[in-house]
């Protein structure tokens, strides 16, 4: 699970570590109040307006207006996710250019070409830059271990560092046998090149953004860029959470952090169910169980010369409800023109799913070939109930016939 | 011959009471599998015979503990179907009983537990199959785990697979086909597994009534790389091969720091080219894992038949 910056900066917050003072507004006209009362009227001279979607790249990217698809032009110049605003009149610019970003979408690297809709901003105050680190922590699946690791090339994008110069990231294993050691902090430091006060506070800075990794279940916590300021002390001034999904239940309080505008609605509405769904954007629908077996599916609609709508995988324990919800879902993506659903029932007896698709199909009206496989427990009933329902399908048997009719179907399209 | 398991394992069930341990009890039971004891903490002492529509056919101790249990039955293998929030629990309790092979079906367990866990079994003496898997099956001895029994036959070839029903699928293929096989194990799709790719290949590497091994693996991670690197030096069986996930979108990233640490791999395109260049036959469709299974198959049992017949020439002469 992920969420927004603001979110992941008043988590850490709570862990003491060095955060600037920042708000977030939801309208053009909050932002303008919210930077008078407490930027402007307290003789502050630079905000930082940071656009809040769910993606990196946010410095670099661009705001297009959302009904045109053109860059938006402030004061004959394009808006990027984060603007910097100084020179007095902070509040008039903060309303005027939050009017521009809300509501228009910011295409970074990260989002595709279809961008994010800003809903959100944060207003920061400003601080100077000396120097810019990189931090992260995230598991290393191999060892089964989180592992540190740190950057003197800080606000640049990570995968480019480590693709290009390797030696530039320093990593500390953390054993979970002992924790995290003060020798491993001091090395990292040194590794940075920092002295003096700037080592003491990445020491003390460091040992917090373990706790606050290991306390808050996350599977990612990305500091980038870490400033040090002309003081010597550092800032984390952006943060990435992406929260362990298994761990959710340890939080309860995670459950109102979650933005639902950032997420696909027919992704959110599947999750209601439980179900697994993915939106793609093929043409042939499929609903699979298992997630194994939903990829290999996909893979094998690409092979038959189809492509897929989405990804689907129903679980272990599809019930008639169920399947007919998965149904449903799937058939509501207007890009479908075909239909593959492919179960092997282990734990799922086919004659249950086989309830589920004539349940789902009294409901949805198809006018579009589907293509049904069902083999393993109780697949012969299945495939009867199919055939004495009086819809339309085309019943394979293994997934080489479930293959050709989907090639079939297409090319009679 | 099979790897791990076979008639002779006697296994305890920890979350026996709960309907998933009780249904599946019952099918392991129907199967063959000796289960010796369940474990469920708080009805030690009772006798637990299934429930509701469930009925075992013969009742199984329940104790409190892994250890009573062991000490109570002499198991030597325990299978865990216990909810995410005490499944690590679970595990760690196996392994301070010192059971030789836990299987883990558990899906939705913290990260930070299973590194808990993870840590707790090195140099302890158990392996973990899982968690998040459909466990293990040597076809007509036992079936520890939820896999359907009646599609797997007993025979020569090795399976081992990140996922549950694709493993269905490929065993469904290879059974119809008349291809029994040794032993089929589903090491999970988390993060954090105890056993790996690697392991298995090993086991079945030096089992020598394994003839051909079938791999299956997904995109995410460096599990395939490392185990096409391992077969390249170590392993003379033929090795099928299939990597689901190559229309899987790649915009649909993890964060960025996983794939800096797996050093940019985890592609199927990586994958695949790792295992074709360590000699494994790759297959493109699912639909084909069992007839290409087939074909290097009986291109063994000829050549077999043609070092046979010189042989028998040579002999002759």
């Amino acid at each position: 699970m992920k969420i927004h910056e603001y979110q992941a900066k008043e988590l850490l917050r709570k862990y003491d570590l060095p955060i600037l003072r920042s708000v977030v507004a939801y309208s053009a006209e909050e932002a303008g109040k919210l930077t008078w009362d407490l930027f402007e009227s307290q003789g502050a001279s630079v905000i930082a307006l940071k656009a809040q979607i769910h993606a990196g790249g946010r410095g670099k990217g661009i705001i297009y207006k959302i009904d045109t698809n053109e860059p938006v032009i402030f004061e004959e110049k394009q808006l990027h996710g984060v603007t910097i605003i100084k020179n007095g009149q902070l509040a008039d610019k903060a309303y005027r250019i939050s009017k521009e970003i809300l509501g228009n979408k910011l295409v970074t690297l990260q989002t595709g070409s279809e961008g994010k809709v800003v809903n959100r901003i944060l207003i920061e105050e400003g601080c100077n830059i000396s120097r810019e680190f990189y931090v992260g922590i995230v598991l290393d699946r191999q060892l089964g271990k989180n592992t540190i690791m740190a950057s003197t090339q800080g606000g640049m994008e990570i995968e480019k560092v480590a693709e290009e110069t390797p030696e530039l990231i320093l990593k500390e294993i953390i054993d979970p046998k002992i924790g995290f050691q003060d020798y491993q902090a001091r090395r990292l430091a040194f590794g940075l090149g920092l002295k003096d006060r700037a080592f003491k506070n990445f020491v003390e800075f460091i040992h917090k953004l373990v706790l606050a990794y290991d306390e808050l279940d996350c599977s990612l916590l990305e500091i980038n860029p870490l400033v040090l300021t002309s003081d010597n002390s550092f800032v984390l001034l952006d943060a990435k959470i992406t929260f362990d999904d298994n761990a959710l239940f340890r939080h309860p309080d995670y459950l109102s952090l979650r933005d639902i505008s950032e997420e696909d609605p027919l992704e959110v509405e599947a999750s209601k169910y439980d179900l697994n769904y993915i939106k793609l954007d093929g043409n042939v629908g499929c609903m699979v169980n298992g997630a194994g077996l939903a990829m290999a599916t996909m893979d094998m609609i690409k092979l038959s010369g189809g492509s897929p709508a989405n990804f689907l995988d129903v679980g272990g324990g599809a019930n008639v409800e169920r399947i007919s919800n998965a149904f449903r879902i799937m058939m509501s993506d207007p890009n479908v023109r075909a239909v593959l659903i492919n179960i092997f029932g282990g734990i799922v007896r086919c004659d249950k799913v086989a309830n589920g698709i004539v349940e789902a199909l009294k409901t949805v009206q198809v006018n579009l070939p589907v293509i049904v496989r069902l083999d393993g427990t109780n697949a012969e009933e299945g495939k009867q109930i199919l055939l004495n329902s009086g819809l339309q399908f085309e019943v394979a048997s293994d997934l080489k016939e479930a293959a050709e009719l989907v090639t079939k179907v297409l090319s009679n399209n | 011959m099979s790897i791990l398991v076979d008639k002779k394992t006697k296994l305890i069930v920890q979350g026996i009471t709960g309907s998933e341990g009780t249904y599946h009890t019952s099918q392991m039971i129907e199967y063959g599998t000796q289960v010796v004891a369940g474990v469920t903490p708080g009805k030690g002492g009772t006798m637990f015979g299934g429930k509701g529509e469930i009925k075992f056919d013969y009742e199984i101790p329940v104790y409190n503990t892994v250890k009573e249990a062991v000490e109570a039955t002499g198991a030597n293998a325990s299978v865990i179907f216990v909810p995410p929030v005490a499944a690590a629990d679970a595990i760690l309790e196996a392994i301070d009983a010192k059971i030789p092979l836990i299987v883990c079906i558990t899906e939705g367990i913290p990260v930070r537990d299973m590194i808990k866990v993870k840590a707790a079994l090195e140099n302890s003496s158990s392996r973990l199959i899982g968690p998040n898997c459909p466990g293990i099956i040597t076809p007509g001895e036992t079936k520890i785990g939820i896999m359907p029994g009646y599609i797997h036959k007993k025979g020569k070839v090795g399976v081992v697979s990140r996922s549950g029903t694709l493993t269905y699928e490929a065993v469904n293929q290879l059974s119809e086909l008349k291809i029994g096989q040794s032993t089929c194990i589903g090491v999970g799709g988390d993060p954090i597994i105890g056993t790996q790719f690697i392991d298995v290949l090993e086991l079945f590497n030096s089992d020598n009534k394994t003839e051909a091994i079938v791999m299956i693996g997904e995109i995410g991670g460096n599990a395939e790389e490392m185990a096409a690197e391992y077969i390249k030096k170590n392993v003379k069986k033929p090795v099928i091969g299939f990597i689901a996930g190559r229309t899987a979108p790649p915009g649909r990233r993890m964060g960025h720091a996983g794939a800096i640490i797996s050093g940019g791999k985890g592609t199927a395109e990586e994958k695949i080219a790792a295992m074709k260049d360590a000699g494994i036959i790759v297959v493109d469709s699912p639909a084909d894992i069992g007839i290409t299974v087939k074909k290097v198959l009986d291109g063994i049992s000829i050549k077999k038949k043609i070092a046979a017949k010189r042989k028998s020439k040579i002999a002759a002469k």
